[in-house]
Parts: C-alpha cells; structure tokens; sequence
C-alpha cells in the first residue's frame, strides 16, 4: 500500500528551524508542512502590507527558505506553509528568487489566494459576529483585516499543477497536511471518514513539538530527554488514512500515547465535532498505541459533511494597553508590593486616566490564577504588574509612568521597573458562505 | 491528594474560551477521576477565573476528559490584560484540585 510520509517543520510563527532541516535531511519525507499563523498573526501582517506592498508576509520566510529550500528540493521534499500570512504572492515571489540564488531552476512555487475578503465587507453588515451576537456593522473598531479559514482545495489545485512549493494565507492548520495526503492519495473531497482521519494528522502535526515531547516535561513526574535537541515530529499515513506517527531517531523528546493525547485534544472543544472548511471531524473514538520507542499507530478519527461556510476571522482596531512592573526583595517585600500596587490605583484616579478595566497583581502571588490564595511562605521576592485597558495612548502611557515613578517616589527598595505600551488588534469571527469565496492558485517558476 | 499525582493536562485558547485537558497516567483510574471531577467541581475549582459555563467531554478510548470554559480569559488571547493571555498555566490550576 503506498505511503506518504508527511512532517511538521514548525508549530507556531517563531518557532526553531534546525528541527525542520533534520528533518528534511533524515525523516525520509514527501512533504513537510510550517505553520506560521496564529489568530492576530494575519492583522499585524495586514497593516505591514499596508505600509510596503511587498511584505505582509511571515518575518522569518527568507531565513526558512534560505535554509529549508535548498534541502528540500536535493531531497524531493515538497513545502507547504502557511507563511504567505497577507500577501501569499509576494511570498512565493521572494521565494522564486532564492531558489534562483540557489540554481534552482524550474522549481515551481504556488501561492494560494482566496482568502482575503476586506474588499466585500459591506454585503456581510448584517452578519452576526460569533463572539459576540452582534452584527457587524456595530463592531466598535476600524477593521483592518478579514480572511476566509480556507480548507485543502488550493493546496490540492497547486499540487496538481506541479508545485514544489506552496505558499497560502489563512488556512485551517490541518488543511496543510490534509491537502496533500488527500492530493496523493486521489481521497474525494467528500470523503468524511477520510478527510476527518486526515484533519486528526494534521491536528497531531500542526503545532511541532508539541507532540513529541515539548510542552509536556514535569520534572520527576514526566521527564522528557534532551528538550534542547527536540525533534519535531513526522507521520507515515497509508491509503485508508491511518498511519504511525514517530520523529527522527536521535533527536531529543519523545514520542507516547501520552505526549499523543495532551496534543488530541490541544485547542478542541466537543471532540465529537471539530469544525474545520473541509469536514466536521470527530476525534471522540480516537486510539493510541505504542509500536515501539517513539513510534505511536493513530486510528479511530472518522468525520462528517462540511457546513456550508467559512470562518472569516476579522481583525480590528481595539483598544491600547498600558502596563508596568517594578520588584521589591528580602524582609516585609510583600507589604511593600501591596503598598506599592495602592499608590499606583490612587495615582491612576488623580490623574484621571481613563481605564475600561484594569488590573493590579503580584507575580509569583496571584498574577496567573487571580486568587487570593493566603497559604504561601512570605516570597524573597514580590514584583508588582499594573494593566489598564484605556481608549487612547496617551492614557495607556500613563499606566507605565506611575509605576516607574515608584524609583523615587514609592516604597523603598523598588528596582528593575519596565513599562510598555501595546496597541491592541482584536479578532472577531462571522460566517461567510463558501459560494462566495473563489480559491485561486498563482503559479511561479525560478529560471 | 492532588490530582496532579494521577493526572496530567494541557491548555488551549479559542478566542475567550479555554479548554483544559485531564489525562490519566494510570488508564485504571479513569473512572475514578470521571466520577470525582464533574463540571461543577471544575466551575467550582475555577469561579473567580472563569465567568462562563465549564462543559465536560469525554474520551472514552483515549481515557481522557476536556473541560471547555467559557468567558474564561479577559475577553481572549488578543486582549486580555492579563500577563498569561492565553490561559496556558490554567492546565496547572485544574492538577491543583483535589481529589
């Protein structure tokens, strides 16, 4: 039965690339896949686009290709990415030319565009906002963004016509790996049982080493070998869409049933249905098994009909956000930290910063779970955080001052204050239905 | 004892609401767990964190449960202000339990 062996070569937009290129050089793969975009990612990349035309794309594109193409063409392994963020053309063009710096002629480079549905904003006013129940024309928030999550059918397209690279915007993440088992297996698109087996892959692959041990050490509990050389992980998918998942032999993590179940149901809500554009997968009978030392068998995924519409994720304008820190030690720091988080509130109301919210905490204390947990030992250290939520900038910068003017003006002994000041892009989901989203595929070849 | 002795999790974020994994080391404690941690225990566990409603899924063959939280992260990863916008450390909160 034939096989395809498919690997992830990134989990989020940063991520490390060494594992990548090991992977590309000894995981014996047809494809690896980056996923380089997260929910806000594509809104940032929006207003990047906005100020020079050719960018908008993924940061890191040139430092991955320049490393990743080379080796994936001397090793017949095809790049699928979602690196194109908002501008997949400009991506695959800049991508053409460092495969001619690398005399790689006649390698052939897909952008996948669609996805991109600012320009018909107005007939879709009266969509209800899923976040919130309201419509969209009472969005509070210039908007600046809005992409389609489109499913498997461009990267389907783009293989067909022979790329060895291809580039898209926004993509549901599985749809980077179903794309191509279903291209190389001919699966028809409404093969639910094989789309949902291929959207579980794609789910396990799409977030790097998550699966293979990164993100799951507790020491003495769940020690994980050699983090600092994780591998990232790679499946062998057959046919029938079931298939081992496994990681370079030597490289550092691990592969188990467990590291495997922490990943299942990473991000999922009702396993029983997980809405993707291209089924609604059902994850709930899924099985684990261990083959051997970092080898699981996945079976169990099946899945159901699409829905008739795309998630279309809208970024927009916010709000700012104002924040500062500063930390006390040794004898009594604790009453000085709270001593320190009251002059900071009294100073934001003499001042009149305006806060729609806000928030005053001690890390290490209460800053992760808000509770006013009382039975811990008096800290060596307490380091106050002050964040306020305000309309305008001149407010939020207001919320770092007052802390920093704690060097001289509050408890004694503060050091090391920072303070930062964020403008907020928030995103926002409405429904749009598939008949009106045409997928395309722009095709560039290096010479 | 706490659960983190027998168990172990991980969360994810969707917009404003959080799911947390609870998976077992030992597959024979899997009943144990799902009949001592039900949605109220975990709302409870949660309240002043989360606002919203604590739905429990199950996953029979995995031995494994999912709690999804609602209204649970300051309006969601793109807006909170809180320092852990995502919500990742609350996997630890909900090992914190006892059971």
């Amino acid at each position: 039965m034939k096989k395809i062996r498919i690997g992830s070569g990134a989990g989020y937009a940063g991520d490390r690339l060494e594992p990548s290129l090991e992977l590309i050089e000894k995981g014996e793969l047809d494809y690896i896949c980056y996923e380089c975009l997260a929910e806000r990612t594509i809104a940032i990349a929006q207003q990047s686009k906005l100020s020079d035309p050719s960018k908008g794309y993924n940061g890191l594109l040139e430092y991955r290709m320049e490393h990743a193409l080379p080796a994936a063409i001397k090793n017949k392994v095809k790049i699928i990415t979602n690196m194109g963020a908002a501008n997949p053309e400009s991506a695959a063009e800049v991508t053409k030319q460092i495969a001619e710096k690398h005399g790689l002629k006649g390698v052939k480079i897909a952008a996948v565009i669609g996805d991109d549905v600012y320009e018909h904003l107005d007939k879709y006013q009266e969509l209800k906002i899923w976040e919130t129940g309201k419509s969209l024309k009472e969005l509070d928030g210039e908007i600046i963004s809005a992409n389609a999550y489109l499913g498997i059918e461009g990267i389907v397209k783009a293989l067909e016509e022979g790329a060895d690279v291809v580039i898209t915007g926004r993509v549901s993440d599985p749809a980077l790996f179903l794309g191509p088992l279903a291209y190389e297996f001919g699966w028809d698109k409404q093969d639910y049982d094989k789309m949902g087996k291929g959207t579980l892959v794609g789910h396990l692959l799409e977030c790097g080493g998550q699966v293979t041990g990164g993100y799951y050490a507790e020491p003495g509990k769940k020690d994980v070998e050699r983090l600092w050389k994780l591998g990232f992980p790679l499946a062998e998918i057959s046919e029938d869409g079931e298939g081992t998942l496994t990681k370079v032999e030597g490289t550092g993590g691990q592969v188990t049933k467990d590291t495997c179940k922490e990943q299942l149901i990473y991000e999922i809500h009702d396993p029983e249905n997980y809405l993707t554009p291209d089924c609604v997968a059902d994850f709930s009978k899924v099985s684990f098994k261990e083959e051997g030392k970092d080898i699981v068998s996945i079976s169990g995924a099946t899945g159901k009909a699409e829905t008739p519409y795309y998630k279309v994720s809208l970024g927009y304008k916010d709000c700012y956000i104002g924040e500062g820190e500063i930390s006390y030690g040794g004898p009594n720091c604790l009453e000085r930290a709270k001593l320190a988080l009251e002059i900071v509130k009294k100073r934001l109301a003499i001042q009149k910063v305006e806060l729609d919210e806000e928030r005053y905490e001690i890390i290490g204390i209460n800053s992760l779970f808000s509770d006013e947990a009382t039975n811990y030992d008096e800290p060596r250290e307490a380091r106050i955080r002050v964040a306020g939520r305000t309309k305008k900038k001149s407010d939020a910068i207001k919320v770092g001052n007052e802390v920093e003017t704690l060097y001289t003006n509050g408890p004694a002994g503060g050091g090391g204050a920072s303070k930062n000041v964020s403008e907020i892009i928030s995103v926002a989901s409405v429904l749009v239905p598939k008949k009106d989203i045409q997928v395309k595929v722009v095709m560039k070849e290096a010479e | 004892m706490k659960l983190w002795e027998i168990a172990h999790s991980r969360t994810g974020d969707k917009g404003n609401i959080s799911n947390v994994s609870l998976i077992v080391y030992d597959e024979k404690d899997y009943e144990y767990v799902k009949e001592k941690i039900t949605e109220a225990a975990v709302k409870e566990h949660f309240k002043h964190i989360v606002k919203g409603e604590v739905k429990r899924y199950e996953l029979p063959n995995a031995k494994a449960l999912n709690f999804v939280m609602y209204d649970a992260l300051g309006g969601g990863v793109t807006r909170s202000l809180a320092m852990d916008k995502h919500g990742k450390s609350l996997s630890s909160y909900l090992l914190d339990m006892d059971i």
